[in-house]
């Protein structure tokens, strides 16, 4: 079993070792879905490599990978992030619309920035560090 | 210091949101939202996710965003200035004249949110405001992925393994000090501001800490 984290979420999956998934498990995890042309997601479709494929399973660290986006693991290979490449990042913030999030507040009530819109938004960050 | 902005009757609707970047979790941050009462939403963020987002290195940042939710100011220094460099670290205070200055930036920087409020200035262009957005590296990126590791690792005791991919991350982004502040062991002050911190803010030279927003 492998905890992963995304920025959806945080995923729990059986793996018989590194990031293996089934096609569920991947599809559930990274939001791409296996079919015959490759990893798709929307309109777009990305062919998986030889070095992707393991049996029946797919190695969803190197898929995630091979698009660009960090991968970091513990040493266990029991916890995994999924990160966010640098040029998703940055074509989220050039289009200049507020990169949108969901945070919660002491009490665990929900607020997301979209929530929000119709007014002037002062966002800003503080720590007790 | 929000609470007077958030108080303050405009013409213009205008909420603060305040993100509280606490990888330790919402109870560090309790007794500060507890004291201060505020009325505007206060959120707790353990996983630095609007920092990572905004490209945000350090607190308090801030970001403005207009109505229709697009950015009219990128991320800059949210009234905080450099003087506490230049604080007696043994009574920790600042003398008369640097605590007025201090206060005067400060004062300067909440008289423009004011107007902005008011009237709309200060809202940068889309190309200026383009041109002061933090560019995303491929390091920054998995130094996020390496917090975001370490942080999971530390909150289920995890130090020793979290340590080596805190200290990782820093490696990769130098210049977050949000990564490398919340990384650090705390003082019984609750401040991550040792020997360590120190040394790193004096390694700056002649480079600010809070670089001083342009308005």
């Amino acid at each position: 079993m492998a905890t992963v984290l995304t920025d959806t979420g945080t995923h729990d999956v059986p793996t018989p070792g590194g990031l293996l998934l089934t096609p569920d498990d991947t599809e559930r995890v990274t939001g791409w879905t296996l079919k015959p042309e490759g990893m798709c997601q929307a309109e777009l479709c990305v062919p998986l490599t030889q070095a992707m494929k393991h049996g029946d399973r797919i190695d969803a660290a190197a898929f995630w990978r091979h698009l660009g986006n960090p991968v970091a693991s513990d040493r266990a290979g029991e916890t995994w992030v999924l990160g966010t490449g640098p040029d998703q990042r940055n074509q989220a913030l050039t289009g200049l619309q507020a990169p949108d999030f969901a945070l919660p507040d002491l009490n665990g009530k929900m607020h997301r920035l979209s929530d929000y819109r119709g007014q002037k938004v002062f966002l800003t960050t503080w720590a007790s560090w | 210091m929000w609470e007077d902005l958030q108080t303050c009757v405009f013409d213009a609707p205008f909420v603060v949101i305040a993100v509280a970047e606490e990888g330790r979790g919402a109870e560090q941050a309790r007794p500060w939202i507890e004291k201060a009462r505020p009325s505007y939403p206060c959120l707790i963020d353990e996983n630095h996710v609007v920092s990572a987002l905004y490209g945000m290195v350090n607190v308090p940042q801030c970001v403005w965003i207009d109505e229709r939710g697009v950015i009219v100011r990128p991320p800059e220094t949210a009234g905080s200035t450099d003087h506490f460099r230049k604080m007696d670290l043994t009574t920790r205070t600042l003398a008369p004249e640097l605590l007025a200055e201090r206060n005067a930036a400060r004062t300067a920087y909440l008289n423009a949110v004011r107007t902005w409020i008011r009237t709309g200035k200060h809202a940068l262009p889309g190309d200026e405001a383009r041109a002061r957005l933090p560019v995303i590296t491929p390091e920054m990126a998995m130094a996020d992925a390496l917090f975001r590791l370490a942080l999971h690792l530390r909150r289920h005791g995890r130090e020793a393994e979290a340590a080596e991919h805190f200290a990782e991350a820093s490696r990769l982004h130098p210049e977050s000090w949000c990564i490398f502040r919340d990384a650090q062991a705390l003082e019984p002050s609750g401040l991550a501001g040792g020997q360590a911190f120190w040394e790193r803010v004096n390694a700056l030279g002649d480079k600010p800490y809070y670089p001083p927003p342009v308005l």
